[in-house]
């Protein structure tokens, strides 16, 4: 062993690490600087893992590095071969394996604790027996979580909220009883305290995220991105492990903060949406008096080719049906042919449309739209008044003027785009009978300015794009 | 280190993550999640402890089991955040 766990230049090497990933967060304020950021976090994992190595005693190294190797190949060949469009289960299937590794890790220690320099006597201390139990409780929870949400996002699972019967009572029980047991743990640390910690932990994640409508994965996904966060943290404090402190810290910071953008762009409480029940596939549509047959005008691909051509200004509108229908490369395709028709084409995005925060720009950016001409909510709503064209497609809710207007809507308050201030509004959409996962009816369907665009979003693209050739 | 001075660092980094966080661009957001997974797999020290030392094969097999997890998101997460960053390109100067 060359340098022993506890000299001040490990702390320092673990330090440093956790500086390094914060410098890869800070790398993310632009996509000019994104890449080195992420650069850093690569060498500061690098630093992590080589210092741990070398500061431990290996028993077998080629267990060790065959272990990185077939973890690593399966990881890097899923990252090179996934399509963007399936990225949120992606994210969700990844935190999974966080948790996991979180849980796995702490039984390691309670069962090897000398290797871990946790013992106080003959005994584990007390302070690392917390630690270890919120850590091995938080793991658990993300891990289950994060499956149903994988399951949900990847469409294995059916994505309207299940709903149990006395849910809140039981989940608030079996959250008592975790903290409880936790709390056990610190005076008996016997092998069922740990393993009932373990199994109602992984219970109470699947039972908090089953009754969440998939609309609400958004928040979910970075609720669960904290939790794996907080998981990290808890093993570091067992471990005093500097970069795994920091890391947890920024990492739990991080899905935070995303949640509780996600929850402020669809005006609801973070309780709210984790009670669950959003977007319940009945229920909605019973409660609209606005349901009766109301007059629109249907357009067709002719049409929109012609008014998007002669525009000055033309507004795009990206919701999650762009990404089921795969409708990115084609948008971009109308996009630059009315750019060469000397239209000025501008895209718009709502921060939960998707279902990831982000999801959108990634989509955009892989169809090679520019970034400098994707816009936020704030942004660019100003100009929908100057606009000649509003087109919207795979969106609903996030140009729904009930959010401004409708007191009694589910969706009241939420920001929206002022898309009815365009002169004409393109809705591209699959059906007149499909509602946004609210169940609220969309009055900008049946406005005089708005023509219906109805067919697949990909399909009803390629047509417009054809149809601008001529 | 004493447990005050480890409690000092986690406040403290939570203000840094609370900062650093609010300053990515919304357009990022979905970078961000990939890399703040790949970097919360740093929980891969504990992993690798566990894994090297003698003494407990359960304990080492369950390391070993964790090395494998935690390394599919390092090099899924970063390779897959690499691959969305390159993607986002500014407007071409004509």
């Amino acid at each position: 062993m060359a340098l022993s766990a506890s000299s001040p230049w490990v702390a320092l090497a673990y330090l440093v690490a956790g500086v390094l990933f914060i410098m890869a967060l800070r790398g993310l304020s632009s996509p000019a600087t994104s890449r080195s950021g992420n650069r850093y976090g690569i060498i500061g994992m690098t630093l992590a893992m080589v210092t741990t190595l070398v500061t431990h005693g290996v028993a077998s190294l080629p267990e060790i590095i065959g272990a990185i190797a077939v973890g690593g190949g399966i990881g890097f060949v899923t990252a090179r071969r996934i399509k963007m469009t399936d990225m949120p289960q992606l994210v969700a299937a990844f935190h999974s394996l966080v948790g996991l590794a979180a849980v796995l890790v702490g039984w390691a220690a309670y069962l090897n604790p000398a290797a871990f320099g946790i013992l106080e006597g003959a005994h584990i201390a007390a302070h690392s027996r917390i630690e270890m139990g919120l850590g091995i409780a938080i793991g658990a929870i993300t891990f289950s979580g994060s499956i149903i949400a994988f399951l949900k996002l990847a469409g294995k699972m059916s994505g309207s909220p299940i709903l149990l019967p006395g849910r809140h009572a039981l989940n608030l029980g079996t959250l008592a009883l975790i903290v409880g047991l936790v709390g056990c743990f610190t005076q008996v640390d016997d092998l069922w305290v740990i393993a009932a910690i373990t199994a109602l932990s992984f219970g109470i994640g699947f039972l908090l995220i089953i009754p969440i409508g998939g609309a609400d994965m958004p928040v979910v996904v970075s609720m669960l991105n904290s939790y794996s966060g907080w998981a990290a943290a808890a093993m570091g404090f067992t471990l005093d492990n500097t970069a795994m402190i920091i890391t947890g810290a920024l990492v739990g910071s991080s899905g935070a903060i995303l949640s509780y953008i996600m929850c402020k762009a669809m005006n609801r409480s973070f309780l709210s949406v984790i009670a669950g029940g959003f977007g319940a596939d009945s229920g909605g549509a019973a409660d609209g008096p606005a349901r009766e047959a109301r007059p629109w005008k249907r357009g067709s691909a002719e049409d929109a080719a012609y008014i998007m051509k002669e525009a000055e200004t033309v507004i795009i509108i990206p919701g999650y049906g762009m990404a089921v229908s795969q409708a990115q490369h084609v948008l971009r395709e109308m996009g630059d042919q009315l750019k060469h028709a000397g239209v000025n084409v501008k895209y718009a995005i709502h921060p939960v449309a998707g279902r990831m925060p982000g999801h959108m720009n990634v989509l955009l950016a892989e169809a090679n739209v520019p970034y400098d001409e994707v816009f936020e909510l704030e942004d660019i709503n100003g100009e929908f008044a100057q606009a000649d064209v509003a087109f919207i497609i795979g969106a609903n809710d996030v140009v729904n003027p009930a959010a401004k207007t409708d007191k009694s809507s589910t969706i009241y308050g939420m920001p929206v785009f002022d898309v009815e201030k365009a002169k004409t509004i393109f809705f591209v959409k699959r059906s007149m009978g499909g509602v946004g996962y609210s169940g609220v009816d969309n009055d900008v369907f049946y406005m005089d300015q708005t023509m219906m665009l109805l067919a697949d979003a990909k399909k009803m693209v390629e047509d417009i794009v054809k149809a601008l050739a001529h | 280190m004493d447990f005050v001075s480890i409690l000092s660092i986690f406040v403290m980094a939570c203000f840094v993550g609370y900062y650093v966080v609010w300053s990515v661009t919304p357009a990022l957001h979905t970078p961000l999640m990939a890399v703040t997974n790949a970097i919360s797999s740093v929980i891969v020290v504990g992993a690798l402890i566990a894994g090297a030392a003698s003494g407990s094969a359960v304990s080492k097999w369950l390391g070993l089991l964790a090395v494998v997890l935690a390394s599919v998101n390092i090099f899924g997460g970063f390779a897959v955040t690499e691959r969305m960053l390159a993607m986002y390109k500014k407007k071409d100067k004509k």
